[in-house]
């Protein structure tokens, strides 16, 4: 899958989760979950959740750790998508 | 310092009406919201009626988020923070997110257990070996105070913010420990309240303990039978009740419409002694609440007009009308009016004593005694004690000063609140 079509998909999982609209507005590669689209660090875990249900893979716990900007989730989806 | 407290703010979400304006119609006219629900007797319960408010999808929206209704399964939950949030509104507040944290006002909200059906599911994911995909929701939906942390962070109070649990205490002992409050000068406003599920497994214990209703299945509405002679035990009921309480100082510089004043009341224990044990009480310790709490507020029992019992339609009624008598020392033609909301509600459990002081309140406010429905066959135990007419089935308008209002629960735990017409 293209970077920019995971981007795409990741930017519906993340809506339902974001506290600041304008962040999410211009979401690109470099958006930051916590910093940039002020989510609530206890629903990174739900959005872990919703990534795995829509891309059918696992997450492991020091992946999941990394996932806090769009970048790292998008390189820790492509890598256990293609594992 | 003591402070004077006043109720300025009312929410509700009772079987029979979600919502002051519904609730005091359907008290008013008496109309039950017990129904028969097909999943009690598809789990073989005895009893297969019970009162669940009615809530649209829409109707939840106006009080949670969209994020806040993601993987949201607790019924008390979203009870309670919808009569909490009318409740607060109704006092005259704004509700803003960003609103300034208000160190004044508090909360204690109470309930048994909280989002019974979120715990099952996790209960399930966990035996499935899947606890990460519990997420971030089963925490805060499970934990008893959950109730009292979400309502903290939609008003955004910070007073004390705190969940109680005393059985079918546990709504009157609320308002009881937030009136404590406020008259010592710790807050100015405390939202006092409680909640329980709509849910087969918050009732499933009562039903295996034979002391739910089980005789009227095929007429629901006739199930709940508090004070009659065919009274076959309680129907489950569910909601929220929520109050706000405020130093009158406070009410009165807020220019707040004030339904009533809280003039005093009692918390006791009867310690399982005496006849009382985990599930039955102390008659002397429910009589000596409801005199120390007369004493608390410094009133004759000559002075009471109303009694809201707790008056379940167990076995134990004709018990608690004697203990009535023998406390305020009045019987016969001399007993004050006395009726039970579970007649049209069923037995709340956590919720009945916040939702009965809500309907409480209400008679003082409008003047009127609300019925007592289902009990054409008064107790003749309880006819020997008291004048027919003293409970009444048709609603009386009348003037009221006084209404004096108990709940007594499992653990043999009593409270007894005094509520007075409000007067400078």
């Amino acid at each position: 899958m293209k970077k920019e079509e995971l981007i795409t998909k990741l930017s519906v999982i993340v809506k339902p989760y974001i506290q600041n609209e304008e962040a999410f507005k211009s979401l690109s590669e470099n958006t930051d979950f916590i910093n940039d689209l002020e989510i609530n660090s206890a629903n990174l875990v739900d959005i872990i959740l919703d990534i795995e249900d829509e891309f059918d893979i696992e997450i492991d716990n020091d992946s999941m750790e990394q996932m806090l900007s769009i970048k790292a989730t998008v390189e820790i989806i492509q890598i256990k998508m293609n594992a | 310092m003591s402070n004077r407290v006043v109720i300025t703010g009312l929410g509700v979400v009772a079987p029979n009406g979600v919502g002051i304006e519904e609730f005091t119609k359907a008290i008013k006219a008496g109309i039950s919201g017990v129904t028969f629900h097909q999943n009690l007797k598809d789990k073989g319960f005895s009893c297969c009626i019970g009162g669940v408010p009615i809530i649209s999808e829409e109707k939840k929206q106006e009080y949670l988020s969209p994020l806040q209704l993601r993987g949201f399964n607790s019924t008390s939950i979203l009870y309670g923070c919808m009569a909490g949030i009318d409740a607060w509104k109704d006092a005259g507040f704004s509700l803003d997110e960003h609103s300034d944290l208000d160190f004044n006002s508090g909360i204690i909200f109470g309930t048994g257990t909280s989002g019974i059906e979120k715990f099952r599911e996790a209960i399930y994911k966990i035996d499935d070996q899947k606890v990460r995909r519990l997420g971030s929701t089963s925490v805060v939906q499970t934990m008893a105070s959950g109730i009292s942390a979400y309502l903290g962070g939609i008003l955004g109070l910070g007073n004390q913010v705190t969940t109680n649990s005393s059985a079918c205490t546990t709504g009157t002992e609320a308002l009881l420990m937030g009136f404590e409050r406020i008259k010592n000068g710790k807050s100015k406003r405390m939202l006092v309240g409680s909640s329980s599920d709509s849910s087969l497994y918050t009732w499933g214990g009562f039903d295996a303990m034979r002391v739910m209703s089980y005789k009227y299945n095929e007429t629901p509405e006739k199930g709940s039978r508090p004070m009659s002679e065919t009274a076959s035990g309680f129907v489950p009921g569910s909601g929220s009740g929520a109050l706000v309480l405020e130093s009158l100082e406070s009410a009165l510089e807020r220019k707040a419409n004030i339904y009533a004043e809280v003039i005093g009341g009692n918390i006791n224990s009867g310690g399982q002694r005496n006849g009382g044990t985990l599930t039955a009480p102390n008659a002397l310790a429910v009589q000596k609440c409801i005199r120390d709490a007369l004493a608390d507020a410094a009133i004759n029992s000559s002075e009471i007009d109303v009694i809201n019992g707790h008056l379940t339609a167990t076995s134990k009624d004709a018990l608690e009308i004697e203990n009535w008598t023998k406390a305020l020392q009045r019987k016969e033609g001399e007993f004050p009016y006395i009726n039970s909301l579970k007649s049209m509600v069923g037995h709340c459990l956590a919720a009945a004593g916040a939702i009965e002081c809500v309907a409480s309140v209400l008679q003082i406010k409008e003047q009127f005694i609300f019925p007592n429905i289902n009990c054409e066959d008064i107790h003749p135990e309880i006819l020997k004690i008291v004048s027919e007419e003293k409970i009444p089935r048709k609603m009386i308008e009348k003037e009221i000063n006084n209404i004096v209002k108990a709940s007594f629960g499992f653990g043999d735990v009593n409270a007894c609140v005094i509520f007075k017409k409000y007067t400078k």
